[in-house]
C-alpha cells in the first residue's frame, strides 16, 4: 500500500472527479462526501508519503513500471513531500469551509464545482510529485484549466477575469513548454534527474540558456510575478469564495516550489546561480514585485483586492529569497511556501466568512464587524499578525530568515523592500481592523457612553472550525520553525 | 549578409514558427474581440507544436515503424533512418490540451457575452468604468 | 553563571494571559470579573516577589520556553535588574487595578471587560520583557506589549481615540518593524547570537560606523522610550483612560522602551565596548536635547495630562542619559529612576484622573482651589511632583542624586548642567499647579467649597503610592540593591 502512495496521491481525487460528474447527472447529494473522501485520502497519502521519506529519502516511482528516463518518473524527496502535506492539508480545510458557500451559491451545478475541485487538488499534487517535465507540463494545464473553470462559476464579473487568466496563463504554460522543448532539443531527455546529469556535461549552453529563460519566463508569469500579476487581481477576487480559498493560497505557491524544483533538480544550481546576471535581474524583479504589490495593495477598497496585491508581494518575498542564493535565504523561501499558504488560506477563509455574512467585500461595509463577527475578526487578526511579520506567528519566522539572508548576500534593496512591505501591511491591516472596531463617526463625536448594542451574527459553525484550525496552525507552525527547518529544507538545500 | 541569409534559408523551420508565434502572441494582446483572442491562442499553440514536430523531423528518414521486427532475422536500426517519434506523441497530448483550452475558453467567452452582451473589450472595459 | 532552569518566570508572565479568558467568561458579574483581576496581579506580585531572594544572593532563575529557530529560542532569564522592573511593574498593577474599577465604574465607561483583559494582556507582556533573555524573545513581547495596549488607547473609539491609535501604531509598531528588526537581524548576522551578555557581543572587529549605526537604530527603535523625534506619540496616547496614561504611559509601556534601551546597552553592546569606542557621548546628546525640549514643551502646556506627557517624555530620557553616562553611578541612577520615577509619576497621573472623576476638569487653568475641595488628592499630587522634580520628601531624590554623581564620575560637565537646568524646568512646569490649586482663590469655575473627594477606589491607590514615594526616600533598599548589584555585574561582567 505504502509504495504505492505516489500513484494513489493523483489518481483518487481524480478517479473520484469523474465519479462525482457521473452520479451529478441523478443526484447533487454524493458529490460532497465523495469529495471529501477524495481529499481525506490524499492527504493521507501525503502524510504517508512524508513519513516514508523522512525515514528512508527519496521515494521514486514509476509510473506503469516503466524505467527512467524512459518512462514517467515520480520522485519524491522531503521538498515536495512537503508541499504536498500543505497542498493536500489546505485543500481539504478549505473544502469543509466551502460546503456552505456552494449550498448557497451554486445549488444545482454543486456536483460540477466538486468536480472541478478535485480534479484542480490532484493536478496541484501531480506537478509537485512529477520527476517529468512534459508530465508537469500536462499538470500545470490540468491545474489551469480548472483553475479558469472554478474562477468562471463565479458571478459579474468572474467570467471575464476567467478568460483574461486563460489568455495570460496560456501564453505562460506556452512558454513553459518552449521552454521544455529546447531542452529536449539540448539533451535528448525529458527525466529531471536524468536532465540533471545531461546538463552540467554539455559544453555549449546556449539552448540551455535559452530553456532556462522560457520555463521560468513561463511560470513568473503563472505565479503572477510583478509585472506579469495583471490577471491575478481580478481572477483571484471575483471568483467564488469557495474557490478563492482554494486557488489563492496554493496556485503561486506550487508554481514558487516548481521554479525551486526545476533550479534543483533539473538545470542544478551550479549552472542557475552560475549565470553572471540572471540571479540579481530576478532579484529586483522581486524587490519591485514587493514595493509594488504593497503599494497597489494600499490603493484597493475591497478586501479581497487587497488580499490579491498582497500575494503579489509575497510572491515577490519567495522569489527574491530564492535567488539570494545562500542558504538563509532558500530556506525563507521554502518555508514562507508553506506559511504564506496558511496566512493566505486563513485570511480568504475569513473573507469567505465576511461575504457569506455581509454579502459583499467592501471595506465600508465593515463597521462594527468586531462586534458582529467577534470570532472570524479574531482569526483575522492573527492572520495579519503573521502577514506583518509579529512573533510568534509563522509569518515572522519565515522574513527572518529571508531579511537575514538578504543581509548575508549583501542585497539591502531586498531587505528594505521586505521591511517596506511590513510596514504597508501594518497600515492596510489596521486600516481594515479600524474600521471594524471605531464607532461610525458621529458629528457631535459624543455617542460614547449608549454604544448601540450590535447583533451578533457569526458565520456558521462549518466555516469556523476549519479557520479555528488554520488560525492556530499559524502559531502553531511559528513555535515549530526550527523543526520544520532543521527536519526539512536544510536536508533539500543543495551546497553551492 | 550571406551569413544571415544562410542563416534564414537553413534554419527556415524555425523562422516560420517564430512567425506564426509572433503573430498568435499578437491576436492575444492587441486584438480587441475576445474570440479573436483566443483564435490568436490557437495559432500561437500551433506555433509551439510545430516546433517540437520539427525537432523531431529529419532529412531522408522514415516513420519509425521496424518493418521487419517480426521475422526474427538480425536486423541492423539505424536511428538516423527513423524521423523521432517522441516529439510527435508528445504533442498528441499538447494537442488535447489545446482542445481543451480552446473549449474552456470559449465557454468563458459566452457567459462574458451573457454578461455584457458584447464581446468587444474596449465595450465592456466602458461598461465596467460606468458602474 | 549558569542560572537555576525554573518555570516560574514562566508562571509570572502567564498568570495574567491566564486570567485573560476567566475575566472574559464573567464578564456579566463585574465584582467576580475584578476579583480574577486582583486575583492575578497579588500571584504575579507574589511570584516575582518569590524570584527575589536568590536573585539578591547573585543567582538567576532561566528557563527555555521554545526552541524556534536553530541556536536561537524564546527564552527567559531573570536577573537583578529584570526583577527590579517586574517587581515596579507588578506592584503597580495591584493599585492600578483598584484605581481601575473606582474610575471606570465612576465613569460608567463601556467595554470594561475588554479593558480588563487586555490591561492583563498588556502585563503579561511587560514581564516578558523585563524576564527576557535574549533580543528575539524581548522584540516579540514587546510587540505583544504594543498591540496589546492598542485597545486600551483608543478605549473610547471616537474619532479621536482613532487619530491617537493611528499615531500611537505608526510610531510604536512602524519603528520596532522599521528599525529594531533588521538592527537585530545585522546583530544576528554579525555576532551569531542574540543572547544578553554584560561583556557585549561584539567582538571588536566590526566597524564603528556600523556599530553606531546599529546603536542608532535600537535606541530610536524602541520608540516607546520617547526619545525625540520618536516621542509625539506619547503626548497623543493620553486620549485613553486615565489609568491607562497611569500605568502604562508613565510606568509599564514607557519603562518597557527605556528597560530595552537599557538592556541593549549593557546587554548587547556591552558598556566597556562603548567605552572604549566613545559612543555614549553621542547618547548624553540625544538624552539631553530630549530631556530639555520636552521640558520646555511641558510648561506651555494647560491640559494637565499633556503636561504629565511631556514631563515623562523628559525623564524618560534620564534614565537612558543615566546609561549612556557609561559610568557605575550613572547606570545605578538610571535603573533606580525606572522604579522612583514610577511611583512618582503613577502618582500624578491618578491625581489627574481624581480631578477628572470628581470634576470633569482637565486643564491646568480650571484648577483653581481645587486644594481646598481635594485636599488629599492635592497633596499626594504635590509630593508626586517632589518625586518627579528630585527633591526631597520625594524618593527621586536618590535616582537624580545618582544621576549628578554619575556625571561627575564620566567627567560630563555639560549633562551636569542640563539636570539641573531640567530640575528647575520641572519645577517651573509643576510647583505653580499646586500654587494654583491651594493659594488661588476658587475662580468663575465654580467649585462649591467643602470636600468633595474623588471615590475611594480612586482616592485610596494614589493616596499609597505618594506614601511609597515618600518611603522609597528613606527605604530604596529592594531597588538600590538591585541597581547595585547589576551594576556589578556589568562592571565585571557576568
Amino acid at each position: 500500500m505504502s509504495e504505492q502512495f505516489p500513484a494513489l496521491l493523483i489518481t483518487v481525487p481524480l478517479i473520484s472527479a469523474f465519479f462525482i460528474t457521473a452520479l451529478g447527472w441523478r443526484s447533487a447529494k454524493p458529490a460532497y462526501p465523495i469529495a471529501l473522501l477524495a481529499l481525506a485520502s490524499a492527504l493521507f497519502s501525503s502524510m504517508g508519503l512524508f513519513g516514508e521519506v523522512l525515514k528512508h529519502g527519496k521515494v521514486s516511482y514509476r509510473l506503469g513500471g516503466w524505467p527512467p528516463p524512459f518512462g514517467i518518473e515520480y520522485a519524491v524527496d522531503a521538498l515536495n513531500a512537503f508541499v504536498l502535506v500543505v497542498i493536500s492539508f489546505v485543500a481539504l480545510i478549505n473544502l469543509i469551509a466551502a460546503k456552505r458557500k456552494v449550498d448557497g451559491s451554486f445549488s444545482g451545478k454543486s456536483p460540477a464545482f466538486y468536480a472541478l475541485y478535485v480534479m484542480f487538488v490532484s493536478g496541484l499534487l501531480g506537478i509537485t510529485v512529477t520527476g517529468d517535465v512534459f508530465n508537469l507540463y500536462v499538470l500545470l494545464e490540468i491545474t489551469a484549466l480548472t483553475g479558469y473553470a472554478l474562477i468562471g462559476m463565479g458571478d459579474k464579473h468572474a467570467p471575464l477575469a476567467g478568460f483574461n487568466y486563460l489568455i495570460m496563463g496560456t501564453i505562460g504554460a506556452s512558454f513553459y513548454l518552449l521552454g521544455v522543448g529546447y531542452l529536449y532539443l539540448a539533451t535528448g531527455s525529458l527525466n529531471m534527474g536524468n536532465l540533471s546529469e545531461i546538463i552540467p556535461t554539455i559544453q555549449s549552453k546556449q539552448t540551455i540558456i535559452f530553456a532556462f529563460i522560457f520555463c521560468l519566463l513561463g511560470l513568473f508569469i503563472k505565479m503572477a510575478l510583478f509585472p506579469l500579476h495583471n490577471w491575478l487581481p481580478n481572477a483571484y477576487s471575483y471568483s467564488p469564495p469557495a474557490a478563492s480559498g482554494l486557488i489563492a493560497p496554493l496556485t503561486t505557491k506550487v508554481m514558487i516550489y516548481v521554479m525551486i524544483r526545476l533550479v534543483y533538480s533539473v538545470f542544478t544550481p551550479a549552472f542557475s546561480f552560475g549565470h553572471p546576471i540572471l540571479p540579481t535581474v530576478f532579484i529586483w524583479l522581486a524587490i519591485i514585485a514587493i514595493v509594488m504589490g504593497s503599494l497597489l495593495a494600499l490603493a484597493q477598497k475591497n478586501l479581497l483586492k487587497i488580499l490579491s496585491y498582497i500575494i503579489v508581494a509575497e510572491v515577490g518575498y519567495m522569489v527574491g529569497g530564492f535567488w539570494l542564493g545562500n542558504s538563509d535565504g532558500m530556506t525563507g523561501a521554502i518555508l514562507h511556501i508553506a506559511n504564506d499558504a496558511l496566512m493566505t488560506l486563513c485570511l480568504f477563509l475569513v473573507a469567505g466568512n465576511f461575504i457569506f455574512v455581509l454579502k459583499n467585500d467592501r471595506l465600508e461595509s465593515f463597521k462594527g464587524l468586531i462586534h458582529k463577527m467577534p470570532l472570524t475578526m479574531a482569526a483575522f487578526i492573527i492572520g495579519a499578525l503573521s502577514i506583518i511579520g509579529v512573533p510568534p506567528t509563522c509569518g515572522f519566522f519565515s522574513k527572518w530568515y529571508l531579511i537575514k539572508g538578504g543581509i548575508e548576500a549583501g542585497q539591502y534593496g531586498f531587505v528594505a523592500a521586505l521591511l517596506f512591505s511590513s510596514l504597508v501591511n501594518v497600515i492596510l491591516f489596521f486600516k481594515i481592523i479600524e474600521i471594524t472596531y471605531f464607532e461610525p463617526e458621529t458629528k457631535d463625536g459624543h455617542s460614547l457612553h449608549h454604544h448601540v448594542a450590535i447583533p451578533r451574527e457569526e458565520a456558521p459553525l462549518s466555516m469556523l472550525i476549519p479557520l479555528a484550525i488554520t488560525t492556530l496552525l499559524l502559531i502553531g507552525v511559528g513555535l515549530y520553525s526550527k523543526e520544520i527547518v532543521t527536519g526539512i529544507i536544510q536536508h533539500v538545500l543543495p551546497t553551492i | 549578409m550571406e551569413e544571415i541569409t544562410a542563416l534564414l534559408v537553413s534554419r527556415y523551420n524555425y523562422w516560420a514558427f517564430i512567425v506564426l508565434m509572433m503573430v498568435g502572441l499578437y491576436g492575444m494582446i492587441a486584438k480587441n474581440n475576445l474570440v479573436k483572442k483566443i483564435i490568436g491562442m490557437n495559432i500561437f499553440q500551433t506555433a509551439i507544436i510545430l516546433f517540437y514536430v520539427s525537432i523531431g523531423a529529419k532529412k531522408d528518414a522514415t516513420i519509425p515503424i521496424i518493418e521487419h521486427g517480426h521475422h526474427g532475422e538480425e536486423v541492423v536500426i539505424k536511428a538516423v533512418d527513423y524521423i523521432n517519434p517522441l516529439p510527435h506523441v508528445l504533442m498528441l497530448t499538447a494537442i488535447v490540451v489545446s482542445v481543451a483550452t480552446l473549449g474552456v475558453a470559449l465557454a468563458l467567452a459566452i457567459r462574458v457575452y451573457r454578461q455584457y452582451n458584447t464581446l468587444e473589450e474596449n465595450e465592456i472595459k466602458s461598461q465596467l468604468s460606468e458602474e | 553563571m549558569e542560572g537555576i532552569e525554573s518555570i516560574r518566570p514562566l508562571l509570572a508572565v502567564a498568570v495574567s494571559i491566564l486570567a485573560v479568558p476567566l475575566i472574559m467568561l464573567s464578564s456579566r458579574k463585574p465584582n467576580l470579573r475584578e476579583g480574577w483581576t486582583f486575583l492575578a496581579a497579588g500571584l504575579k506580585f507574589l511570584i516575582v516577589l518569590s524570584l527575589l531572594p536568590l536573585i539578591l544572593d547573585g543567582g538567576s532563575y532561566t528557563l527555555t520556553i521554545v526552541q524556534v529557530l536553530p541556536g536561537l529560542g524564546i527564552k527567559l532569564r531573570v536577573d537583578s535588574f529584570g526583577i527590579l522592573f517586574a517587581l515596579v511593574s507588578s506592584s503597580l498593577w495591584i493599585v492600578t487595578s483598584a484605581y481601575s474599577i473606582g474610575y471606570m465604574r465612576g465613569l460608567k465607561e463601556h467595554s470594561q471587560t475588554r479593558y480588563f483583559c487586555f490591561f492583563a494582556l498588556s502585563l503579561s507582556a511587560t514581564i516578558g520583557v523585563a524576564f527576557s533573555a535574549n533580543l528575539l524573545t524581548l522584540y516579540l513581547f514587546y510587540e505583544m506589549l504594543s498591540l496589546a495596549t492598542y485597545p486600551l488607547v483608543t478605549h473610547h473609539q471616537d474619532a479621536e481615540a482613532r487619530k491617537s491609535g493611528r499615531k500611537y501604531l505608526a510610531y510604536i509598531v512602524g519603528s520596532s518593524i522599521g528599525l529594531v528588526l533588521p538592527a537585530m537581524l545585522a546583530i544576528y548576522y554579525l555576532t551569531g547570537t542574540l543572547d544578553f551578555s554584560y561583556q557585549g557581543l561584539f567582538t571588536g572587529t566590526e566597524s564603528p560606523l556600523v556599530i553606531l549605526l546599529l546603536l542608532l537604530l535600537m535606541i530610536f527603535g524602541f520608540a516607546k522610550a520617547g526619545i525625540m523625534p520618536f516621542h509625539s506619540w506619547l503626548p497623543a496616547a493620553m486620549v485613553a483612560p486615565t489609568p491607562v496614561s497611569a500605568l502604562l504611559h508613565a510606568v509599564a509601556v514607557v519603562k518597557v522602551g527605556v528597560f530595552c534601551i537599557v538592556r541593549v546597552v549593557t546587554g548587547v553592546f556591552g558598556v566597556q565596548f562603548l567605552q572604549t569606542l566613545q559612543l555614549g557621548t553621542v547618547l548624553c546628546y540625544i538624552a539631553a536635547f530630549t530631556i530639555i525640549t520636552a521640558s520646555l514643551i511641558a510648561l506651555a502646556q494647560d491640559n494637565l495630562k499633556a503636561r504629565l506627557a511631556f514631563s515623562t517624555v523628559g525623564q524618560l530620557s534620564y534614565i537612558v542619559l543615566g546609561v549612556a553616562l557609561l559610568s557605575p553611578l550613572g547606570i545605578t541612577g538610571g535603573m533606580l529612576h525606572i522604579a522612583m520615577h514610577a511611583f512618582g509619576k503613577i502618582t500624578l497621573f491618578f491625581c489627574a484622573g481624581a480631578i477628572f472623576v470628581a470634576t470633569g476638569f482637565k486643564n491646568i487653568s480650571q484648577l483653581n482651589g481645587i486644594g481646598r475641595k481635594m485636599p488629599f488628592t492635592m497633596g499626594a499630587f504635590f509630593v508626586g511632583s517632589m518625586s518627579v522634580i528630585g527633591v526631597p520628601p520625594g524618593g527621586g531624590f536618590i535616582s537624580k542624586w545618582f544621576l549628578v554623581l554619575g556625571t561627575i564620575e564620566s567627567d560630563q560637565w555639560i549633562m551636569l548642567v542640563v539636570l539641573l537646568v531640567s530640575s528647575i524646568l520641572n519645577a517651573a512646569y509643576f510647583l505653580p499647579i499646586v500654587y494654583r490649586a491651594f493659594f488661588h482663590p476658587p475662580g468663575e469655575t465654580g467649585i462649591s467649597t467643602g470636600m468633595e473627594e474623588a471615590p475611594s477606589f480612586c482616592l485610596i491607590p494614589l493616596m499609597f503610592t505618594a506614601f511609597c514615594s515618600i518611603v522609597l526616600l528613606f527605604f530604596p533598599q529592594p531597588f538600590y540593591s538591585l541597581a547595585e548589584q547589576s551594576v556589578r555585574m556589568i562592571t565585571q561582567g557576568w
